[in-house]
């Protein structure tokens, strides 16, 4: 591990670690900005009511499941390393919740 | 690493979030926790969408909601969640004092949606009479949504009790796991919020 190898003072971080940080900011600004562009798309086409409804739910949980993506691998940091077992135990998450929700599908609609 | 002068070091590691044992277990504790919340929040919209047409007569989903307010606590809640992400790129940088700005700037946005969803929830029940008790589907926007709203306010709380506790006593080793663990479930918030306005709203408003 790269910890407690910073012999500067509090003050004066390690010169390359800081412009690392600051290129690991850039992109979480532009998910960020790829992630309001999907918001966007989503709402607009809702409201122009340009798209057939039988298309519109599939296509708006497309856009749900990667904005959410981003969410997790870029502001959470999921794409780094040492993020393993958080990615067990989310996706541990959802396939339970997957099962809740096929459960109550069954319940609902059989 | 968990002598008590690690907690105080001369230098800052990296990462100073996951430089102690406590860091480490606190990070993974929070995902663990992630995973039972996607769990409970996965039966919560599929209740949601089964009794989303049992409207008792009351309004249905594509009378109630407006799209223009649900757009604008959707960009609130997006935008805390890029504060945050500073918030913590000023902690990776042993900046205490912008850390606590960015801090107070994503409260103050979780603040803003809180105050917007109360409106809505008021205007649902003062215009509509649409309550928890008016029909299955109030039941069940309420408990799905105010759910998440919940969560906000506890997040709110957290972050405000964080930043009054350590004021003072400035970043170490010692409180950097608790912003990074707060950070974590603030974003997650935000993961159930694009869920909400997908499912609830926009499907909603389609039919």
């Amino acid at each position: 591990m790269t910890e407690n190898t910073n012999t500067k003072t509090n003050k004066n971080l390690d010169a390359f670690q800081k412009r690392k940080n600051k290129e690991e900011m850039k992109r979480q600004l532009i998910s960020f900005g790829l992630m309001i562009v999907l918001t966007l798309i989503a709402f607009a086409v809702v409201a122009t009511g340009a798209i057939e409804s039988m298309f519109v739910i599939p296509l708006l949980a497309f856009l749900a499941v990667i904005q959410v993506a981003f969410q997790f691998y870029y502001f959470m940091h999921m794409k780094d390393k040492g993020h393993e077992m958080p990615t067990v135990l989310i996706y541990g998450g959802v396939w339970a919740a997957l099962l809740t929700l096929a459960g109550l599908a069954l319940i609902s609609w059989w | 690493m968990s002598h008590d002068h690690s907690l105080y070091p001369e230098t800052m590691p990296q990462n100073p979030e996951k430089a102690t044992l406590e860091g480490k277990n606190k990070f993974l504790g929070l995902w663990f926790f992630l995973g039972g919340e996607t769990v409970l929040f996965a039966s919560l919209f599929g209740t949601y969408l089964a009794l989303k047409d049992s409207t008792a007569g009351g309004p249905s989903s594509e009378e109630l909601f407006g799209l223009e307010l649900v757009f604008i606590m959707t960009v609130l809640l997006l935008t805390s969640s890029l504060t945050s992400v500073y918030a913590m790129y000023h902690m990776r940088n042993n900046d205490f004092k912008k850390m606590q700005l960015w801090l107070g700037i994503t409260a103050l946005l979780g603040i803003g949606f809180l105050g917007l969803e109360i409106y809505e929830f008021s205007h649902y029940i003062t215009e509509y009479g649409f309550t928890f008790r008016s029909s299955a589907f109030g039941s069940a926007f309420y408990a799905l949504v105010g759910f998440h709203g919940g969560h906000v306010t506890f997040g709110i709380c957290w972050i405000i009790a964080l930043m009054i506790r350590n004021a003072r006593r400035g970043l170490n080793l010692y409180n950097a796991p608790k912003f990074n663990t707060y950070s974590l479930y603030w974003h997650y918030i935000d993961v159930i919020w694009v869920f909400v306005f997908t499912v609830v709203y926009l499907m909603g408003k389609v039919g």
